[in-house]
């Protein structure tokens, strides 16, 4: 019986283990991720400050953490769709003459329709987006103040490092409260001083808004890098000028006020820095375009390392259906959406590129008037976008699914134009001369010689050649609305208010509604008047 | 009625073997005593009918006797021996012969087992002593057929209990509801059980279900706990309710039993989404086409449905050895399937294997229950996609090209560059035969148990059960670069592989004490640990940017006790409470509380109905407890953590690719989401056990729901959150009735229904409240891209679908995005849309009956559903002439009802996709017959034929009306399986 009776004691011995066991494994609740890093730990290492940068950056081109899809940003939207440039392109091109989609997602329609409600979607993508890295700027500008630093013990070049990066956090930040201005104007205010948790952010009014971009924007100025001298796809001083001219001249649109001068002042700033033109107009939108001379701030990709079904991805596929050959804009397929209308075309005198080099249209198979938006060959198609170098090799994503075109956030051409425009309005500070100038500049470079000079600049010319020289580059809906031309009946363009003819719609549509959702969970907002 | 199962382990005919073993034991006993003739009748003790076929034996002997048809037997035997009388659905008899010459036996049947029990957690429990709503479904009673997954067993056996398979593929896993979903965006499955171990509700990589890794054959019974008072016991995990699993083992004193079975089975489809034939498609293109969209038109006729379904032929065999060493009973069991599926090349191969021991030691003190399952599967997953492409594939092209690049199969081309069109459907054979999509998975569940009563307190028992659940997948899907399917990518080579280890453990003390036969108390407390460590790698050999890696953990720690109490054994009372806490929570919000206290009165024990003959059983139930939920995606969702990007999501700063860190949205204050359940029910049984059944009406209100809202912009590093918002109400009725209206010496009628009507409710989804919001948009779609049909609002069922209201013309034909102006703002907008029926049913019910005539046994089981909607997501995505001439150089095929609209652009928001699909199906039909008992009855034969999925009865215009979530697309059809069955059982 003896082995009987260790049975016994060995199983009481077990019990009694097992009870001791017990408040060790209280503590095995404890658990931490194995593959993601706990914030306690990630700004201990000053290398780590510059990757979190980078997600600023990238929060403007990827979707999420995986590429091209996996491990979203923002969710209750697919994926593909919910990358900051591909929102912000639809909601600043679709509801304009410039550009409409054949596709029947949900009710992306309705922006070319101008008939959105406080519950679309693709409305909703793209103020979550912006409020999306307005939270990620917070959290990094929250981590990398100097106390904080200095408690970590980072100190030196790592410091001085890091200071730059936090004032890169502010740009961004500013820019992406310059977009919830011109688009939504009444909108939640965050700033580092908020801590991620469960509050409800207060609304502020436009006037309050407007100020503190350029408070912000003016700030970091000194801290930034000189213009053209920091690395390419960071931000420097060129690029906080850039979205300091762009509040000043929609200063009218914005807050009432004329701002001209000052939008000069940050014009002649870039001018002065050193610039110049690409050579070729085209050369502008191709997959080397990082090489250019003209570009300002791109938003970047890379056909391997930076991938996403939105972004340039989306602007170099969609726009390709029909007859035409996707190997020739260095892809795989075309997805047969975007064409454009019929009153964009009308602003080339000779469509077919021969004169103009930036009327960029394809016509084989297409038809120019739209009868169903559906249908991708009704409706003229645009080649800008293509995923193939000047030297015609194409992008580096041998599948021929991501290209490594970058977006010309700002750049040159624009800055010409703002200047000519902010002169025609008053602004002092340069002369019209000057303008028509660097006007000619650029047609100089679309026709190759000096046939299409002009001689005398109007505010209605320089509408239309806004449009004929940064078409489908995010700039058309806010042009449109600083001229007045945007809702109402003052320009109507095919398919403007969802009938085929174009017809007036209501003011109310110069902002974008507060997203119903938002509203609900933020009882501290109020909608935007209309809605 | 299938021996072999019953055989397998419920107490008689355990008990039956165990004395079968003590004869052979004791055969040099009886040798040399003198013998004599005893005879007699054996009759039922139900309704005093005389039972024929009874089985006689002599304890110790070899010989043995069965009744005649008037129940008479006659036996030698000696006068000190001991006759064992034994017929199945009876409980067996011992009676000493004691020298009498004629012995007069009543055999008792078994459904008035008394004292029979019930698994519940963490111990057994007297099925008259339960207070909790408790349904068992024992082998006995299990769906027939070919059926490779254990949870398809029940399916329509239980009241609050909907079973809907995913689809036809082999292996396919179920949606298990009980009493409907009470959450959001946490898990709505039950929590499942198998042999103490809770396995873990996720998927397994490679399988297309986790239960397929659990061979049917081996399991004994299952337990579907529903209430909370039941349920609560499991606290943290139980807000869905409990399946208990119990498989078959070997029982003290089983004589050697072996069981071999075999169903083989040939499956075929029940029909074809309807489309238009090549000659109508070729019309339609004629009249509505350009002449480059009429150029595009084939010149063959192919009915692609038609060539990727087969008929699929599919083999199950199993071999179980019973038996008991002293004081070892033993189960070994070995099984191999082998199930196609009706598309081409799907397939599913699982080789399992159990031991199940149960020594018992010290004598008797120390019981030891070891149960050890393995099983290997191999599955062949057919792309799916192949049957949305096969609805769609332009029906005039031939399936194989005389052009030979692509592997010879016809495949849309773009014009400007000869290569496959990227927004093209694939040629459907093409994505079967091409696409090499394989799997490998090792799944083990094991547990080892210790039940010790104390020598010095017999009343107190202590057990630890040890047990894990370990799994392993390796997968591969490869496509050759030359097939269309992955062209531009040059093919496709990866390979993904999938670690799980989840451990267990479980200490428990037991107290029972009976006091002057007034008072029963059983105690128990206990306390359990629960890990779990899921490891994910994936590896793409194309394009190695692509490579993943991730691996989480979740722990779970608890503590336990219930209280049993029953005075007089007729009033009862069950008490628990639960103490749980989960890594997935912060410090100050990691604990939950979960208790529940139910009370029953065993109304047919009181005096005034004791000597009622007509009622024979009566008892009132009602039970109240808080249930938890906890299973959410996310293992770390209250830390704030930052994600490191993959190398394909890294941002350029001048030459040099930077990886990003992202930090993540997190809710520090996250918790438990609660459900409160309210239970009263009441059981009963009329004439002699003829008529039973319950009632129960229950309801279950979810507070706190785990739900993915948006958050206040700006407020979160995310847009969506988990949190706890918002509340959730399921109010229904169950209703369950067992007959036996015919009960002869030959024939018998048993006839069973279950009815079960529930009512969702979303009572609150913000936290301010807000009248004005629209709610949460749920249910993608096919068509577009992020398009949904369904939402989640405050006052409605979940999941209610979100639809215009179609104006129609006089001729009753849906005008095209014609819709009525439900706001009455003189827009048609997303304001107009309006909520329109559930997928869900108000109603679904099951009915099983059986009639046996003598050695023939026919049975069925047929469910219904009733008030369940679809969305019939086929019809709106290929209903529109835009199909075809979208202009992306080339054509699709469109189903009819384009015919009867006329649409020319889909119009997925229109309520006229939303179709009844109410049903009745008749799921399994089996006609099964006894041969009588060969070599004096030593071996048993049983044969069936069993047709499964035999009829559904609907209106619903798609092929199936039973799809969980309510949208119809790209659906593995579920087959019309026929088999047939053969059972030995070698005594």
């Amino acid at each position: 019986m003896k082995s009987l009776i260790s049975l016994r004691q060995a199983s009481l011995t077990g019990i009694l283990l097992v009870l001791l066991s017990t408040s060790g494994c209280i503590d095995a609740l404890d658990r931490v991720p194995f593959v993601e890093i706990t914030s306690a730990t990630i700004y201990e290492d000053p290398a780590n400050y510059k990757l979190v940068l980078a997600k600023l950056y990238a929060g403007l081109a990827v979707s999420g953490q995986q590429g091209p899809a996996g491990k979203p940003d923002i969710s209750g939207i697919d994926e593909g769709f919910s990358s900051y440039l591909r929102q912000y392109w639809k909601a600043q091109q679709l509801p304009t003459d410039e550009a409409i989609i054949g596709w029947n997602d949900g009710n992306l329609r309705d922006y070319h329709d101008m008939d959105w409600t406080s519950s679309n979607e693709f409305v909703l993508g793209i103020y979550s987006r912006i409020y999306y890295q307005i939270s990620l700027c917070n959290e990094f500008i929250r981590e990398s103040t100097d106390e904080k630093l200095a408690a970590r013990g980072i100190a030196g070049a790592d410091a001085e490092a890091i200071r730059v990066y936090r004032a890169e956090a502010r740009l961004l930040r500013a820019m992406s409260y310059w977009h919830a201005l011109d688009m939504f104007a009444n909108v939640p205010f965050v700033t580092e001083e908020d801590a991620p948790g469960a509050f409800l952010p207060r609304q502020a009014a436009p006037a309050e808004l407007f100020a503190y971009i350029e408070s912000e924007l003016k700030a970091i100025e000194p801290e930034l890098v000189p213009a053209r001298q920091g690395e390419y796809g960071r931000a420097d001083q060129a690029a906080a000028w850039m979205i300091l001219a762009k509040l000043y001249l929609n200063a009218e649109t914005y807050i009432g006020q004329p701002r001209y001068t000052e939008a000069l002042a940050e014009c002649n700033k870039v001018i002065a820095a050193g610039y110049s033109l690409s050579p070729n107009y085209r050369h502008l939108f191709l997959a080397d375009n990082h090489t250019s001379p003209e570009i300002i701030m791109p938003i970047a990709f890379d056909g391997i390392n930076t991938r996403t079904w939105g972004g340039m991805t989306f602007l170099v596929h969609a726009p390709v259906g029909g007859s035409m050959s996707p190997a020739e804009f260095g892809i795989n397929g075309g997805w047969g959406g975007i064409r454009t209308t019929a009153a964009f075309v009308d602003k080339f005198a000779d469509i077919t590129g021969e004169t103009d080099t930036r009327a960029m249209f394809y016509t084989t198979g297409q038809k120019k008037e739209i009868d169903n938006i559906f249908s991708f060959t009704n409706g003229y198609a645009i080649t800008k976008y293509k995923n193939i170098t000047s030297t015609g090799e194409k992008g580096s994503d041998a599948v021929g699914n991501f290209p490594d075109t970058d977006f010309p956030l700002f750049r040159l051409a624009d800055v010409y134009l703002m200047y000519a425009e902010a002169v025609l309005r008053g602004g002092t500070g340069g002369d019209l001369g000057t303008a028509l100038g660097y006007v000619n500049a650029l047609r100089q470079r679309a026709y190759g010689n000096a046939d299409g000079n002009v001689t005398e600049l109007t505010l209605d010319f320089i509408l239309d050649e806004r449009s004929r020289e940064l078409y489908w580059e995010g700039h058309r809906r806010t042009d449109l609305i600083r001229f007045g031309r945007y809702t109402g009946d003052a320009y109507i363009w095919p398919w403007k208010g969802s009938v085929k003819e174009g017809q007036a719609v209501s003011s109310h549509f110069r902002l974008y509604p507060i997203p119903s959702s938002d509203l609900v969970a933020n009882p501290n907002l109020v909608q935007n008047p209309g809605y | 009625m299938n021996y072999s199962r019953i055989s397998g382990g419920v107490s008689p005919a355990g008990r039956a073997v165990r004395s079968l073993c003590l004869l052979l034991m004791s055969w040099c006993c009886w040798v040399g005593s003198v013998s004599g003739q005893v005879t007699g009748t054996v009759t039922s003790g139900e309704d005093g009918t005389a039972l024929p076929g009874v089985t006689i034996f002599v304890k110790g002997a070899q010989q043995g006797a069965l009744t005649d048809d008037s129940g008479r037997f006659s036996i030698a035997a000696p006068a000190d021996a001991v006759l064992i009388f034994r017929y199945y659905g009876f409980l067996s008899q011992e009676v000493p012969v004691a020298g009498q010459a004629v012995l007069n036996i009543t055999l008792q049947p078994e459904v008035q087992t008394v004292g029979e029990v019930v698994v519940v957690g963490y111990g057994t429990q007297r099925k008259k002593d339960l207070t909790g709503a408790i349904t068992s479904v024992s082998a006995k009673d299990f769906v027939q057929g070919n059926i490779a997954t254990p949870e398809q067993l029940i399916a329509g056996k239980v009241a609050g209990v909907q079973i809907t398979s995913n689809g036809g593929a082999p292996g396919s896993g179920s949606r298990i509801r009980i009493r409907g979903g009470s959450s959001l965006n946490a898990s709505n499955d039950p929590l499942i059980v198998i042999d103490g171990v809770p396995v873990d509700n996720n998927g397994i990589s490679g399988a297309a279900n986790p239960l397929s890794l659990i061979n049917p054959n081996d399991i004994e019974s299952f337990v579907v706990l529903k209430d909370a008072s039941a349920t609560a016991i499991y606290g943290s995990r139980a807000a869905n309710g409990v399946i208990i699993v119990t498989t078959k083992k070997g029982k003290q004193g089983d004589a050697f039993q072996v069981n071999f079975s075999t169903v083989l089975s040939s499956a075929q489809k029940t029909g074809t989404v309807a489309v238009l034939s090549a000659e109508e498609f070729r019309e339609v293109v004629n009249e509505k086409g350009t002449p480059a969209q009429v150029a595009r038109l084939g010149q063959a006729t192919t009915d692609w449905q038609e060539e990727i379904y087969r008929t699929a032929y599919s083999q199950d065999h199993n071999l179980s050895i019973t038996g008991s060493v002293p004081n070892l009973p033993y189960r070994v069991s070995v099984g191999y399937l082998n199930q196609n599926g009706i598309l081409k090349t799907s397939n599913l191969e699982r080789i399992s294997a159990a031991v199940g021991l149960a020594p018992s030691l010290l004598d008797d003190k120390l019981r030891v229950d070891i149960n050890l399952k393995g099983s290997s599967i191999r599955n062949h997953f057919a792309d799916q996609g192949a049957i949305g492409s096969a609805v769609v594939f332009d029906p005039t092209q031939p399936v194989f090209s005389p052009d030979t690049a692509y592997l010879g199969y016809y495949e849309w081309l773009d014009p400007a560059t000869g290569k496959p069109n990227t927004l093209a459907p694939r040629n459907p054979v093409g994505l079967l035969d091409n696409k090499s999509d394989e799997s490998t998975v090792l799944r083990s569940i094991g547990n080892v148990q210790f039940d010790y009563r104390f020598h010095f307190l017999p009343e107190l028992r202590a057990n630890l059960n040890l047990g894990y659940d370990i799994s392993e997948s390796n997968g591969t899907v490869t496509i050759p670069a030359a097939s269309a399917i992955s062209f531009n990518r040059g093919g496709n080579d990866e390979a993904y592989t999938q670690n799980k280890l989840n451990k267990t453990l479980d200490f428990y003390l037991n107290y029972v004490k009976e006091l002057n036969d007034e008072h029963r108390i059983d105690l128990m407390g206990g306390y359990s640990f629960q890990d779990f460590i899921r490891e994910n790698s994936f590896t793409d050999y194309v394009d190695s940017l692509n490579n993943i890696y991730y691996k989480t953990q979740n722990t779970l720690v608890s503590f336990y006790g219930r209280l049993n109490y029953a005075f007089r054994g007729k009033y009862l009372l069950t008490a628990t409470l639960r103490e749980d806490g989960s890594s997935r929570f912060g410090p100050g919000n990691r604990w939950g509380t979960f208790p529940s206290v139910g009370l029953a009165w065993q109304i047919k024990d009181e005096a005034f109905l004791k000597d009622v003959s007509f009622i024979s059983d009566l008892k009132l139930r009602a039970g109240y407890g808080i249930t938890g939920q906890q299973d959410v995606l996310s293992d770390y969702p209250y830390l704030a953590r930052y994600t490191l990007s993959e190398v394909t999501a890294q941002y350029p700063f001048g030459n040099i690719f930077y990886s990003t860190l992202r930090p993540e949205g997190y809710d520090a204050n996250i918790r438990w989401e609660q459900t409160t359940t309210l239970n009263a029910g009441l059981d009963f049984g009329l004439a002699n056990g003829r008529i039973s059944g319950s009632v129960d009406y229950y309801v279950k209100q979810t507070e706190d729901l785990l739900s993915v809202i948006p958050v206040p912009a700006g407020s979160n590093l995310t847009n969506r959150i988990l949190t706890n918002v918002g509340n959730i109400e399921n109010r229904g009725v169950e209703f369950l009735l067992n007959l036996n209206p015919v009960r002869t010496q030959s024939l018998n009628w048993d006839f069973g229904v279950n009815v079960t009507y529930n009512q969702n409710t979303i009572t609150n989804l913000t936290r301010v409240p807000d009248p004005d919001f629209v709610g949460i948009e749920t249910g993608g779609i096919a068509g577009g891209v992020g398009n949904t049909i369904q939402i989640h609002t405050v006052g409605y069922p979940t999941y209610s679908f979100f639809v215009y209201k179609q104006v129609y013309d006089e001729t009753g034909a849906p005008k095209e995005g014609d819709y009525e102006d439900l706001n009455a703002d003189g827009l048609i907008n997303a304001d107009d849309r309006y909520r329109y029926k559930t997928p869900e049913p108000r109603v679904f019910m099951g009915i099983n009956t059986q009639l046996t005539y003598k050695k023939l046994t026919l049975s069925t089981v047929l469910r219904a559903s009733l008030g369940n909607y679809m969305y019939n997501n086929l019809s709106s995505n290929n209903g529109a002439y835009r199909n075809f001439s979208a202009g992306n150089n080339f054509l699709s095929n469109l189903v009819p009802s384009v015919l009867e609209t006329n649409f020319q652009n889909n119009q997925y928001f229109t309520d006229y996709y939303i179709e009844n699909a109410s049903f009745l199906r008749m799921d399994n039909l089996v006609l099964g017959y006894a041969l009588p008992g060969l070599r004096s009855d030593k071996i048993r034969v049983q044969v069936s034929a069993i047709a499964q999925n035999v009829f559904v009865l609907t209106s619903y215009s798609g092929l199936d009306p039973e799809i969980a979530g309510g949208i119809d697309n790209n659906f593995y059809p579920r087959p019309r399986t026929l088999s047939l069955s053969i059972n030995l059982n070698f005594l």
